[in-house]
């Protein structure tokens, strides 16, 4: 139906240009008038409010048809006696009523069930009729207004660019819907669950294991689970794990990252550079689930074997090898930042120190790295804020049990390996353990928010410094 | 007192001494350097080496060939019979009869281990060949069947045969029918089509990335339509036409931020507001490629408004100075200009896009889905999940169809690479 109408009012509008266009001409050869801007921006100008508005309203009718008509259809089953519990039933009771609309439904049906599938098919008649009218009526309104202002001879050109504009500015919206619609979603779902749980208990548990949270329903948990569900939420172990292995990450990008870096800038002749750089950025290209696959069949089995070998116990899914191949991972962030960042010490600097004698090394450890340090500090810091955050290689090479430890042999879990265990597969809503993955998104995208915020003033701090 | 003491013995260093010192540390710290990028390159090489070693070998497969006789018995179906009457017939006891015959075994047990080297896929085979050619009731042909997995692996190589018989998953006597095969020339190796042509399938001789390439395009092609338009629109605006004022810069503030929040964050906001609100199908490549294009979008939007701002100002001016509108010189001579820059971004972006896993996951990707998608509603896997979902099983198989999945990814992104950079360094206009 949707399509139907889009193609409808695609056609609308592709004719209505050549109208506009063609008949403002013929009006200004008759009446020997001179247009206020080409034949052809009428009809963009009519083009524009055919289209808009309709679109729009079809846009957001299609967003809450489906919302509506649930909690319409759920309200009358349970006028005519149907029953449910909680949330997950009256769904259940929802999507059996639309199978059987669509008959694909081969269960039982009873009364109830009949009555509100012809209830169901009475409101999708209703709903589609009515919209297919509005829109209608909506073009019909925006044409009859638009029609009536390119007659008097408009400035169509000066129009249809305010109109554009407006384009133009929505589209940058988006980027600040994004962020909203992250922000809902995450403080949406983490509000229910610190009702639950206690946000201390949350920041300063020790012991994490949401399983033991299982189907239950957030409202009807009784004081003894409350209890029990207390001390199962702890964070500590998760940002222990986490900061361990990112730790372990930076232990291999930093060094290696940073002196790449400093070798592609300082010593590298543009030949090497030009080589170099682009096959040490190949590492940030090559996806992560790549880099888990590597990590959980060939590093961590190679690293339990040579373990075995030295009479070490060495877990297959050791903090070590997810660490040590994140980090690989995060070479090029800090190589290729802290490259442009000394590149952009002035050479005047250099040349200072080299007069009073100093060699090439010592130059860039006494003068050039100082210099740069808070752009270096600055990758550093975005290269940590894309370990916390990284996935894929967590969950395929790093353990799921939460465990607090430092040895790197053993395994630890990850803030992001939660967030893919609670959530991968199927879910109960409004349990504690699904809405615990959303506050643990919602810690990360703080934790991440923060770091990239230092980063980026650090960075910018320093570039306005030499500019 | 270390430091006091490395001090008095420099002290008692003649001059040369110390240069010398002075010259052995720059050589050191120039090493330091070198071996930094070489430890760089040959993580590369060694990844690379490794995927493709183990990857190689799924672009082929093992095949038995095996002599068929259609025999009128054992089928209801007569010669010429109609498409449907042989969709419909069935071929298990002509497989049977047929298969047992491929080497003499002796009892039941021993049938049944020789059945077990041809995959699951043995009767459809058969069926194919008399699809193709109705008449073949009373002939005998010769036909390559697909090896079950343990099979494909050995004949490869991949596989121990060394092992004591309990810690394999092929029995001794199968070893002997093995070589009973090799000897008598009638196992070799095909073209692997099952794994171009396939969905997932719990068999790892008959999966196939068929499925995902599908769910990977839809997906890619989604997060396109939706991020290319709106990136360009936006950078434009804020390249352009946006005031300097608090608004444009909480704009921009939030655009940076989020080309940097965690790709799993998108993953949460897609299942709460696509699926939970929005109610939109699970599992599907229009969820993956609304999920996609957000988070493309400010990734999209950097490198286009960079491209923009390299037009020089006497272009605009130029425009504006023979009578164009701000509009009419954005758009007939800036943007154009900036094009190969905003293409090469757009697909850079899109790039990072095909290779993102874990909001896909999130999503419900990682059903297990045998059909091959024929719409963006339908429930599908995408390459990166398939590449997550196989490393996963236990069986042997699916290592090589995860290296060689991973092959295939690995490719589409250097191509596209290419292509930006061919697009930048072919059509981009150098100021300076």
């Amino acid at each position: 139906m949707n399509i139907v109408l889009i193609f409808l009012i695609t056609i609308f509008s592709i004719s209505l240009f050549f109208y506009g266009k063609s008949k403002t001409k013929t009006i200004s050869i008759k009446d020997n008038i001179k247009l206020n801007a080409l034949p052809k921006f009428y009809g963009y100008y009519l083009v524009l409010w055919c289209s808009i508005p309709a679109l729009v309203f079809l846009l957001v009718w299609s967003l809450f048809e489906p919302v509506i008509i649930k909690s319409i259809i759920i309200e009358t089953a349970a006028n005519q006696g149907a029953t449910f519990n909680d949330k997950n039933e009256a769904n259940l009771i929802y999507e059996k009523i639309k199978a059987i609309h669509l008959g694909t439904y081969f269960g039982d049906i009873d009364s109830i069930l009949k009555e509100s599938a012809l209830a169901y098919a009475k409101f999708i008649n209703l709903f589609t009729n009515s919209k297919v009218v509005l829109i209608f009526g909506i073009i019909i309104a925006s044409v009859i207004y638009s029609l009536k202002k390119i007659k008097n001879n408009s400035k169509a050109r000066d129009d249809v660019e305010v109109i554009l504009k407006g384009l133009l500015f929505v589209s940058s919206l988006i980027a600040i819907l994004t962020t909203l619609g992250i922000i809902f979603s995450l403080l949406f779902e983490s509000i229910k669950f610190f009702s639950v749980i206690n946000v201390f208990d949350y920041l300063f548990g020790t012991n994490w294991s949401p399983q033991r949270a299982f189907v239950r329903d957030a409202s009807s948990i009784t004081a003894a689970e409350f209890e029990e569900l207390k001390d199962a939420f702890g964070f500590i172990p998760l940002i222990a794990g986490t900061s361990f292995i990112a730790f372990i990450a930076m232990l291999v990008a930093v060094p290696i990252g940073l002196f790449s870096g400093i070798y592609m800038a300082e010593y590298a002749s543009i030949k090497v550079r030009r080589i170099s750089k682009p096959i040490i950025e190949i590492l940030a290209g090559i996806p992560t689930v790549v880099y888990g696959f590597f990590a959980a069949l060939t590093v961590g089995p190679f690293f339990r074997q040579v373990g075995e070998n030295l009479g070490l116990t060495v877990s297959s899914e050791s903090a070590l090898a997810a660490g040590l191949i994140m980090g690989i991972m995060i070479i090029p962030y800090v190589s290729s930042l802290s490259d442009d960042v000394i590149n952009s010490v002035p050479q005047s600097l250099r040349d200072g120190s080299y007069a009073v004698g100093a060699t090439k090394s010592e130059t860039i450890k006494q003068v050039v790295i100082p210099a740069a340090l808070p752009g270096i500090i600055g990758s550093v810091l975005l290269a940590v804020s894309r370990a916390i955050g990284e996935t894929m290689i967590v969950v395929m090479a790093a353990g799921l049990a939460a465990n607090l430890t430092i040895n790197p042999l053993e395994s630890t879990t990850t803030i992001t390996t939660q967030i893919v265990m609670i959530l991968v597969g199927d879910q109960e809503f409004d349990s504690p353990k699904t809405q615990s993955a959303f506050a643990l998104g919602l810690t990360l995208f703080i934790a991440t928010l923060i770091l990239n915020y230092i980063a980026q003033r650090a960075v910018k701090k320093y570039r306005e410094k030499y500019d | 007192m270390l430091k006091e003491q490395s001090k008095n013995i420099e002290k008692s260093m003649t001059k040369e001494e110390r240069l010398k010192k002075r010259h052995r540390a720059e050589k050191r710290f120039r090493f330091y350097g070198l071996t930094s990028i070489l430890v760089a390159l040959l993580f590369v090489v060694i990844l690379v080496q490794n995927i493709f070693s183990k990857g190689s070998s799924a672009f082929k497969k093992t095949v038995i060939t095996t002599e068929i006789f259609f025999d009128q018995e054992l089928l209801e179906i007569k010669n010429g019979a109609s498409e449907e009457d042989i969709m419909e017939a069935d071929f298990y006891d002509l497989m049977i009869e047929n298969l047992i015959k491929a080497y003499p075994a002796k009892d039941r047990d021993e049938e049944d281990e020789l059945l077990k080297l041809f995959s699951g896929d043995a009767e459809i085979e058969i069926k194919k060949a008399f699809l193709k050619d109705n008449n073949l009731i009373g002939k005998i042909i010769t036909l390559d069947l697909t090896a079950s997995d343990d099979i494909d692996q050995l004949h490869k190589g991949n596989y121990p045969r060394d092992l004591p018989e309990e810690r394999r998953r092929i029995s001794d006597f199968q070893l002997v029918i093995y070589d009973y095969f090799v000897e008598n020339k009638k196992i070799s190796k095909n073209f692997n089509n099952y794994f171009f042509n396939n969905g997932d399938s719990r068999d790892p001789e008959l999966a196939g990335i068929g499925g995902a390439l599908v769910g990977s395009f839809y997906s890619i092609l989604i997060c396109l339509l939706l991020a290319f338009p709106v990136a360009v629109l936006a950078s434009i605006y804020l390249e352009e036409f946006a005031p300097k004022n608090k608004i444009t810069d909480f704009i921009e503030i939030n655009i940076n931020n989020l080309a940097a929040v965690p790709s799993i964050v998108y993953g949460l906001l897609a299942l709460q507001i696509l699926l939970a609100t929005i109610q939109l199908p699970r599992s599907t490549p229009l969820v993956a490629g609304i999920t996609l294009a957000l988070m493309t979008l400010p990734r999209i939007i950097i490198p286009c408004r960079a491209s923009l701002k390299a037009v020089p100002p006497s272009i605009r001016e130029g425009a504006l100075a023979v009578g164009a509108s701000k509009f009419q010189s954005v758009f007939h001579h800036v943007v154009p200009l900036a094009l190969p820059g905003t293409l090469s971004g757009t697909i850079i972006g899109l790039a990072q896009a095909l290779g993102e896993t874990a909001p896909l996951i999130l999503i419900g990707m990682v059903a297990f889905v045998v059909d091959i998608p024929s719409s963006p509603v339908d429930p599908s896997s995408s390459l990166p999940v398939q590449v997550y979902l196989w490393s996963e099983s236990a069986e042997r198989g699916f290592v090589e169809k995860t290296s060689a999945t991973i092959m295939m990814l690995l490719s589409f992104l250097i191509v596209m690479n290419f292509i930006a950079v061919y697009l930048r360094q072919k059509f981009e206009k150098r100021w300076n």
